[in-house]
């Protein structure tokens, strides 16, 4: 494996929850340094400052008014009303369906690549290296790549247009699997396994109710992930889904701001704006509340060879 | 490693990897089965072996969406990755104000749909309306349309970098904060300035991480396709229907209807991506333990 960078948790002490960062020694803060950098922040919230003072703008003024400032009237949650209400409250479906794709794929991703990663972390199996071999393969390969093939397969076994053909390709992270595997190496001490078998407890049983709780930390950042790649999904349901009712947000979003571009289409800017407010706050919500994971958690992270 | 040899791992991997042999292998096989058919007007499918790869080696709009990627992949990713090392080390010098408010608000973009990224950045950058047009209106400026044709691509870059830009930062910072502080006071007493600290221990210290950053990148670059399948529906005239590989296939498979010439150009995309990939990253860990 010395090719290839392996991931560790970032508790460096297994078993623990992911220390809160390190305080270093204390240094002489830079009033310098923080404008330079404000100015990377400035360019990453600018965006959505502008789409919250939007979503609280009717259609008039968001056409009128300077985009960086509110409009004469407030008007979110109009706004937040009609979106819900509009073309028979799709919207509202749109976001179930996002939830049951989250919910079903990221979660099913994340319980699946646990169990492999715990198992090739802690079995010694035949075919264990050629595990490996796939897995890498599977890290490599992009899965827009196989969307078509995957469409086109699926389009053969009657799985496209269903909910099915959204959730089946969200099961497997490949790379969810090899941090879970570089965490639990670490995170899920030998010899706790082997005085459970001693004490006549099976793999499974082991697994649920010593190894899980130890792996939670990675657990919940390798889940954070996959909700966001879930939820996020554009390229998938864009070619597997026909029927707006199967729509996740993103492909509803989408085709409300593409009726613009057809003859005698009804423009919508205003419900796109607001969609896509509603569609990013339970993400950053979830972001924000979860900080202590996905940042000292090993976000991809704590790499070394 | 635990246990004797058993059969048991199976049992836990077994689940992974049938839903894996699913989605993974089996569109895999299936594309390269397809690859050596063609549906003719005239004669219905039949067997034509090698010549959808040859085809797709001729085809210029394949070879420009190609050369899109590799203009995007050279140009962008460094600025990315480049911002990102900036805002990485700013952070862990423990030297901000707030540090804990600059590593979020860098990091939220992620969070962000690519979706939700491109429409926010077609209504700002719409001339008629959005910021662009406000600001060239109230100032007299003359900023550039960046919807238009020339300037389109470095406005999916710029949105790329957005949306991607805190995700790098959060692997590197990741990679500063497993160096063994005893490292820079060592060198503080050695009399080693803040950048010769970056320059001897912290830049060593995460060539691990932008390596994994940087495959991240070209897997993302070679298939890009959100962004520009979406401005396309916001700027027709500047994104063409093979602007990057993967617009292209997917618009041979939907619209053109050659699901078998399709699927050989993802499959050699798929396997390009891999190589390079792979290539990189076995140059760049050269001599590395």
């Amino acid at each position: 494996m010395t090719a290839v960078p392996t991931i560790r948790p970032a508790a460096r002490r297994p078993g623990h929850a992911p220390a809160p960062p390190v305080s270093r020694r204390p240094r002489a803060r830079s009033r310098t340094l923080t404008v330079v950098t404000g100015v990377m922040v400035i360019y990453t919230l600018l965006p959505l400052a502008w789409l919250a003072i939007s979503a609280t703008k009717n259609q008039e003024d968001l056409l009128g008014t300077f985009g960086l400032w509110f409009g004469g009237e407030f008007a979110l949650l109009e706004n937040i009303g009609q979106t819900f209400t509009y073309q028979d409250g799709i919207f509202g479906r749109w976001m179930l369906n996002t939830v049951l794709y989250v919910a079903v794929g990221a979660g099913g991703a994340t319980l699946l690549a646990a169990l492999a990663g715990y198992g090739l972390a802690k079995f010694d199996f035949p075919g264990r290296r050629g595990v490996f071999a796939v897995v890498l393969i599977g890290i490599a390969c992009p899965s827009t790549a196989l969307a078509v093939p995957t469409f086109l397969m699926f389009a053969r076994m009657g799985l496209t247009d269903t909910p099915w053909a959204i959730i089946i390709p969200s099961l497997v992270s490949p790379f969810g699997l090899y941090l879970m595997w570089t965490y639990a190496t670490e995170a899920v001490p030998n010899e706790i396994l082997e005085s459970a078998r001693v004490d006549g407890a099976g793999e499974f049983r082991t697994f649920f109710t010593i190894s899980l709780p130890l792996l939670a930390p990675g657990l919940v950042t390798v889940l954070l992930f996959n909700i966001v790649a879930t939820w996020n999904n554009f390229f998938l349901p864009l070619i597997m889904l026909k029927d707006p009712d199967l729509f996740p947000l993103t492909l509803g979003l989408y085709s409300w701001n593409m009726q613009a571009n057809t003859v005698g289409g009804d423009v919508v800017f205003d419900l796109v704006i607001t969609g896509s407010l509603l569609t990013i706050v339970p993400l950053i919500v979830a972001f924000l509340l979860l900080q202590r994971y996905w940042q000292s958690g090993l976000a991809a992270g704590s790499v070394k060879q | 490693m635990v246990t004797r040899r058993s059969w048991i791992g199976w049992q836990f991997t077994g689940p992974f990897l049938a839903v894996f042999a699913l989605v993974f292998l089996a569109p895999i096989g299936y594309s390269a089965y397809l690859s050596v058919f063609r549906t003719k007007l005239v004669g219905g499918t039949g067997f034509v072996g090698m010549e959808n790869y040859t085809k797709t080696f001729s085809d210029p709009q394949f070879w420009e969406g190609v050369s899109r990627v590799a203009i995007f992949l050279a140009v962008q990713v460094p600025i990315m990755l480049g911002l990102a090392l900036l805002v990485a080390l700013a952070i862990d010098s423990g030297r901000l104000y707030g540090t804990g408010f600059f590593r979020v608000s860098i990091f939220l973009p992620y969070a962000v749909p690519a979706v939700v990224a491109t429409l926010m950045c077609g209504f700002l950058y719409g001339i008629r309306f959005g910021l662009v047009g406000s600001l060239n209106e109230g100032l007299g400026l003359n900023i550039p349309d960046p919807l238009a044709p020339d300037w389109i691509l470095t406005t999916i870059g710029n949105i790329v970098t957005w949306e991607f830009v805190g995700y790098n930062m959060l692997i590197l910072y990741s990679g500063l904060r497993v160096v063994d502080t005893a490292l820079y006071e060592a060198a503080a007493i050695d009399g080693a300035g803040q950048f010769r600290i970056i320059r001897a221990i912290k830049l060593p210290a995460l060539r691990g991480p932008l390596v994994v950053a940087t495959i991240f990148s070209i897997i993302g670059s070679f298939q890009l396709f959100t962004e520009p399948q979406i401005l396309k529906s916001i700027a027709p005239n500047a994104i063409t229907t093979y602007f990057t590989p993967n617009v292209y296939t997917y618009q041979l498979s939907f619209t053109g209807q050659q699901v078998n010439y399709s699927a050989t150009i993802a499959l050699v995309m798929g396997v390009a991506t891999m190589i390079v990939a792979y290539l990189f990253q076995r140059r760049s860990l050269k001599g590395v333990d």
